[in-house]
């Protein structure tokens, strides 16, 4: 049994905890929530002309939460800006509003609808204006000069996210090379760039669908009212309970129902579907979250489902 | 939902609040490591119905019979369609103990650029061997990149146990070897894990194929190994990052890197030398007695100073090194070489400033340790020491005594690519004299 003594001898001998030291360990919220502070004050001070991109939806609402904090006492020192698909949930954008007025915040919205107005872009077959959004926001980006673009992404949503570096360099039609990517070491961002080109900042990389309920929990960060249980006229299409609207729906053979749900994503309403949920406050979404058998993306985007490499394919056509 | 939290939903919430452990994992070709990886994600249940059921899919459209693990970890249809791996991947799962962010480094010929940037923020790095293959050169390399880049806990798993039988004999002469060439390294923190992945033994479930293991299973070591650091031991170091100001508030804010700040403390900036108090500690929820890495939060001073950003707060008689020029050891991150001569930027914790590579001293072999002093440039993968002469006096510690005031990034003037990652001082030099000597830092 001599290679029992060695093994023995292996798992005894090396491993030499930290013995009798205080050790300090900030809970994971709080390292999160000190990452991403840090990453959005990086690029207050580096680059001439951030703004951050905001939906309404959760994961724009903790960014700007996290920019409020970075900054205060003094005002968020960039403005917001809103890809408007025309196929907004109304309570979504009376909530964006209601935020803008009262953090007194500069917000800046372009239309994929003016877009279509003057023939720059033309309506999909299947009525979604997800894809649309792409020339809009870039035109956005140039127009103003923006040169630091804050986005929500997280890695956990999709696997070609879990491949995107926190600075994410762009070249002046907004796309992405995952080969050029600059390798992210430490805490140091290099955010370079030529002009013309611009640098996509994700401060929530590191954060998980759960971290931020957590978080708007613990923060008490308000969100729009569609995230929570509530009745809503809607019809299924492709497995998925889409609100009826102007867009495109319901079609021959689609009947609307009746039904309680709830959205996991914010995004243009002919792609978002709601999932059937019960979960009125927080505390019930979290508990549904720690329980859910499907991502969000899987479960409520028709955008990600047309291929495996859909979001790959996207944010090289310099999606967000 | 904008109403104040009751006093019952504040204790569930606290409940949930679990220490987060940054690892990063290291092997070679075709030892099994996007398995292993897929393996810890599907048996911690962190992958849900819809990935799994894609993954089934692919596995089927590729002719497999089972499900391929090491497509759950696939990123890129690039990758895909090449069977290559890009760069480092982030994964992320929560266990009751502790979330997990995995940084996921492949093994092919890119592995010490990867390596270094997916250890440089990991507290404990995962090397696979092969059982049929034992310690070998990469796993050597990947040691040397472990100490180099100081990661203090080591998990060796000696993968594909069922292709040697599950050989308890097999198992401890590759742990006997790896020890060796850890404990050469100075690296005092490691365990041995026998496991395949392939049938999950010892990841997440103890093996019955190896009633003679009765070590942790990979999941449970990540679990529970002790990591953090000890506050007492650590310095503050504070960059100041960005200075608000509103109406009559002046406030410097940043992360701290290390150690303890209180209000009261007194503090000296650096480079300048000037001293002040720090007189309040502010956060959005109000102030703070106290603040401790790596906790982002803005201080006032108690005198108008000129204080901006790129300076160092520290706490006086704990000043680090202000140098004009310094030696350190470079990693070359690009296909950009690094010569001597070479005009860069450095960009040390939140200052960046204009610096020339005065000597390339050394590159390092690290298979060997030897320093091969024959040389005048570093080219990618390299590794090597360095003297920089940079334009504005920089505060720096040692990288083995401070990770983030001790690193940098090399910066090419002109393109704005990442040259290189640097560490000040010789990272590995230090971890050998402390594990030939016995002390600790």
């Amino acid at each position: 049994m001599t290679a029992l003594t060695g093994l023995a001898e292996v798992g005894e001998a090396v491993e030499r905890p930290d013995d009798d030291a205080q050790v300090l360990k900030l809970p994971h919220l709080q390292v999160l929530e000190s990452e991403g502070i840090h990453i959005i004050r990086e690029v207050a001070a580096e680059f001439e002309r951030p703004v951050l991109l905001f939906s309404g939806g959760k994961d724009s609402a903790l960014m700007l939460h996290l920019a409020r904090k970075a900054f205060w006492p003094a005002p968020v020192p960039f403005p917001l800006m809103h890809v408007d698909t025309g196929h907004n949930f109304p309570e979504v954008l009376a909530y964006r509003d209601a935020l803008v007025e009262r953090f007194g915040l500069r917000l800046v919205v372009v239309k994929v609808q003016d877009y279509i107005d003057k023939g720059k872009l033309r309506e999909r077959a299947d009525g979604t204006r997800n894809p649309l959004q792409i020339v809009p926001l870039l035109d956005g980006i140039v127009n103003n000069g923006f040169d630091a673009v804050f986005g929500g992404g997280r890695r956990d949503e999709e696997k070609a996210r879990a491949k995107e570096r926190i600075y994410s360099l762009r070249d002046e039609f907004g796309q992405w090379d995952p080969r050029r990517q600059r390798p992210e070491l430490w805490n140091l961002y290099n955010g370079r760039h030529k002009p013309g080109e611009h640098v996509r900042v994700f401060p929530l990389s590191n954060w998980t669908e759960l971290d931020v309920w957590e978080y708007v929990e613990r923060e008490n960060v308000e969100l729009p009212p569609i995230y929570f249980a509530h009745e809503r006229d809607v019809f299924k299409r492709n497995g998925m309970w889409l609100t009826p609207g102007p867009w495109g729906g319901p079609r021959e053979g689609e009947p609307i129902e009746r039904k309680l749900v709830r959205y996991r994503t914010v995004g243009d309403m002919s792609c978002t579907g709601a999932v059937e949920s019960t979960s009125a406050t927080i505390a019930d979404v979290i508990a549904e979250i720690a329980v859910s058998t499907i991502t969000e993306r899987g479960a409520t985007r028709a955008d990600d489902r047309l291929s495996e490499a859909a979001m790959e394919d996207r944010k090289r056509e310099g999606y967000f | 939902m904008t109403s104040v939290l009751n006093s019952d939903r504040l204790a569930t919430q606290l409940d949930r609040d679990v220490e987060m452990l940054r690892f990063a994992t290291a092997g070679s070709v075709d030892d099994g490591k996007s398995t292993l990886v897929g393996r810890l994600l599907h048996d911690s249940k962190s992958v849900l119905a819809d990935t799994l059921e894609a993954v089934e899919r692919a596995s089927r459209d590729r002719g497999s019979d089972g499900m391929e693990l090491a497509l759950l970890t696939d990123g890129l249809r690039a990758e895909r369609e090449q069977g290559i791996t890009i760069d480092v991947a982030y994964r992320y799962f929560t266990t009751a103990r502790r979330k997990f962010v995995l940084a996921d480094t492949p093994g092919h010929v890119q592995y010490t650029r990867n390596m270094v940037t997916g250890a440089s923020t990991a507290e404990l790095v995962v090397i696979l061997v092969d059982a049929r293959k034992g310690v070998v050169e990469q796993t050597r390399r990947h040691l040397a990149v472990a100490a180099l880049l100081g990661v203090r806990h080591l998990l060796l798993a000696v993968n594909k146990m069922d292709l040697v039988g599950f050989d308890e004999a097999a198992f401890a002469a590759i742990a006997a070897d790896f020890a060796a060439a850890a404990e050469a390294l100075g690296i005092e923190n490691y365990v041995a894990i026998p496991v395949s992945a392939l049938a999950g033994d010892n990841v997440v479930e103890p093996s019955a194929a190896m009633p003679w293991y009765i070590g942790p299973t990979l999941l449970e070591h990540l679990e529970t190994v002790p990591v953090g650091v000890d506050a007492a031991t650590q310095l503050a170091r504070f960059p100041v990052q960005y200075v608000v100001r509103s109406a009559d508030y002046r406030g410097y804010a940043g992360q701290l890197a290390s150690g303890v700040l209180r209000a009261g403390d007194d503090v000296v900036v650096l480079p300048s030398g000037q001293r002040t108090t720090i007189v309040g500690i502010d956060a959005f929820e109000g102030a703070l007695d106290v603040a401790h890495a790596p906790q982002s939060v803005t201080v006032r001073l108690a005198d108008e100073l000129d204080v901006g950003r790129g300076d160092l707060l520290v706490r006086p008689g704990e000043e680090p090194r202000v140098v004009r020029e310094f030696d350190a050891t470079v990693c070359q991150l690009s296909d950009h070489g690094l010569h001597a001569g070479d005009r860069v930027l450095l960009k040390h914790t939140t200052r960046v400033v204009k610096a020339v590579v005065d000597r390339v001293s050394h590159r390092l072999d690290i298979e060997t340790l030897a320093h091969d002093t024959a040389v005048d440039s570093l080219s990618l993968n390299e590794i090597g020491g360095v003297t920089l002469r940079v334009a504005a006096p920089l505060a720096i510690d040692d990288y083995a005594h401070d990770r983030l005031t001790g690193s940098f990034l090399v910066i090419d003037a002109h393109d704005g690519q990442t040259l290189a990652a640097g560490l000040v001082g010789d990272p590995i030099a230090a971890a050998r004299s402390v594990g030939v000597d016995g002390e600790t830092p």
